[in-house]
């Protein structure tokens, strides 16, 4: 039904309605029992003296499991009361509101992507051009990602303390170091997908190198670009919360997640993740939103 | 005198070292191009002919012998922009309108708007395409798109065509149209084409001489001179001249072929 929903291309809610909107409820909906469930033996430890004491029975063990004020898996319905609570009930500006947190974790994100796209695409295109880059760089580009990021964040954050840098700066360095990588991969077969009939035309112009890249290697490469992006952009959201962890940072979605459980706020760290999923899940269709726009004007078939 | 010559071959050779031991693509090819010629290569699929046009516009390097260019090598003539290239496959870039399409070179030689503008214009109406300006490539038919690049390669008013099957994958109809066209662009502009085909009516309509090649290692076995007037038609080739000559061709590519089959 999804395939057949994207073959056909109907309206928005033509597909949300018709296509793919029954799996994915029947998705959501397993999610939620499985969810609601699993509350009742993960809570146990809190909430059986709790039911003991209110004399049992099903009745009691469902309210008292799916209630518990600091739960070890908190219920949905809790989940969503917290996610209310912090969104709608704090002006978005106030440290209790989780859209300010949001917005520190994405201000370091995008600005991390930029960078990382621009290092990203720089490395390409220099890979490209020089042929002893490509012995020389991919060996360290490559070990670069190997290097658990949990790892080297801390020294990351602390050594730019040491020289001023806090904040912002420090935290998009890390997403930027995360993000450049798929970018740099997928730019470099992008710069080298024209075939050699299409290169050969620019011999024949005697076109420069610059010619070459601006006029056939990088509009050859969008394509390839925005599979990148796509990837960058989760991973550069990833990095910004990772780089929160470490200093015990005052805002932020990795902070609000710090902060849950040192308190036991398990509300508090669901609600942070539930918002960091759907800025990612929001970025990234962002971006394919964006890649859709361009590939209309240059011309892809639709 | 006689007319200059513009491409002059001397005992060229070509060689390609593959994995599999080397290819012996071109060997001993002597040609000698005139100011305003048309010249067909025919042979069989894999006889050198692309690979021979590719010497000539300096994407391929000869292993042996001698080849001017309007009297350079290959190389200079390729960097003072000597000739256009017809690939066998249109090679349009898919994110550019037919007219960017075609203003490609101009923008790379660094044609201004205005003389870019003209140009497109004059070079679209030379092939029927007038009206196809702001289309994408994958709007066009194959044969449509394959007039695009032949638009292209004209734009910059080379003197000297290379054109490597430009028709090949083109059905008979479209074919013998864009002949007579060709025919009339080449009697009209006095540019010199070098014409690769695998079609003995396209090579003797076409040319004034006519360079049958044979397989492994890809040689000269004959050249064909023909005599049709300027102005011929595809009528012509129902005449007995145009036969004869035609007939001409065959015998020599089946002696080429001797070796097998
Ligand atoms: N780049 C190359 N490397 C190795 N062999 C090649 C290359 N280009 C062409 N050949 C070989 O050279 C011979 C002539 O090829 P080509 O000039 O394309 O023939 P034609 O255009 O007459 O069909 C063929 O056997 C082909 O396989
Ligand atoms: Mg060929």
């Amino acid at each position: 039904m999804i395939l057949a929903a994207t073959v056909t291309r109907p309206s928005f809610t033509g597909a949300l309605f018709a296509g793919s909107a029954l799996p994915v409820a029947i998705i959501v909906l397993i999610v939620l029992v499985v969810w609601y469930v699993a509350a009742i033996p993960m809570n146990a430890v809190l909430s059986q003296p709790l039911i003991d004491q209110a004399g049992g029975g099903l009745a009691n063990t469902l309210s008292i499991s799916w209630s518990l004020p600091r739960p070890v898996l908190p219920a949905p319905h809790q989940v969503m009361a917290e996610l209310w609570n912090t969104v709608f009930t704090v002006a978005p500006w106030r440290p209790r509101s989780l859209l300010y947190h949001c917005w520190v974790t994405l201000s370091s994100t995008l600005l991390g992507f930029m960078l990382g796209t621009i290092l990203g695409v720089a490395l390409a295109i220099a890979i490209v051009h020089v042929k002893a880059l490509n012995r020389s760089l991919m060996p360290w580009i490559i070990a670069s990602q190997t290097i658990p990021i949990l790892a080297i964040a801390p020294m990351i954050i602390v050594v730019l303390g040491s020289i001023g840098l806090t904040g912002l700066v420090p935290k998009s360095l890390i997403s930027m170091y995360l993000c450049f990588f798929p970018v740099t991969i997928g730019m470099v077969k992008g710069l080298t997908s024209p075939d050699p009939m299409q290169l050969d035309l620019m011999r024949t112009y005697n076109a420069d190198a610059s010619q070459v890249l601006w006029k056939l290697r990088w509009p050859a490469s969008v394509p390839f670009l925005f599979t990148s992006l796509k990837v960058a952009i989760a991973i550069a959201l990833v990095g910004a919360i990772v780089g929160e962890l470490p200093t015990g940072a005052q805002a932020g979605i990795g902070a609000r997640l710090l902060n849950g459980s040192y308190y036991g706020q398990t509300q508090q760290i669901w609600a942070a993740l539930v918002a960091a999923a759907v800025m990612s899940s929001g970025l990234v269709w962002l971006v394919g939103f964006i890649e859709r726009q361009v590939a209309r004007a240059m011309g892809a078939k639709p | 005198m006689a007319a200059a010559s513009v491409i002059e071959a001397r005992e060229l050779s070509l060689t390609f070292e593959t994995a599999d031991g080397p290819v012996y693509a071109l060997s001993k090819v002597n040609l000698t191009v005139h100011d305003g010629d048309f010249v067909s290569f025919i042979g069989p699929s894999g006889c050198g002919k692309t690979t021979l046009l590719r010497v000539i516009a300096d994407l391929e390097q000869a292993s042996e012998g001698a080849i001017t260019v309007n009297g350079m090598t290959p190389e200079e003539a390729r960097r003072q922009r000597a000739y256009g290239y017809v690939f066998q496959a249109p090679a349009l870039y898919p994110w550019r309108t037919i007219e960017r399409n075609v203003a490609l070179p101009l923008e790379i030689m660094g044609f201004g708007a205005t003389e870019r503008a003209e140009r497109i214009a004059r070079n679209l109406d030379l092939v029927n395409l007038r009206g196809f300006e702001k289309k994408f490539p994958w709007q066009l038919s194959g044969g449509m798109q394959q007039r695009v690049s032949i638009a292209r390669a004209l734009a910059f008013d080379p003197k000297l065509m290379l054109m490597d099957e430009p028709f090949g994958a083109l059905d008979e109809i479209v074919r013998d149209k864009l002949n007579q066209q060709l025919l009339e662009l080449w009697a009209r502009t006095r540019k010199t084409v070098v014409f690769v085909t695998h079609s003995i009516p396209e090579a003797v309509f076409l040319s004034n001489r006519i360079v049958v090649m044979s397989p492994r290692p890809g040689r000269i076995i004959d050249v064909i001179e023909t005599n049709f007037p300027k102005d011929r038609t595809l009528d012509i080739r129902e005449t007995p001249e145009f036969l004869k000559v035609a007939h001409r061709v065959r015998e020599g590519l089946r002696q080429g072929h001797s070796y097998e089959d």
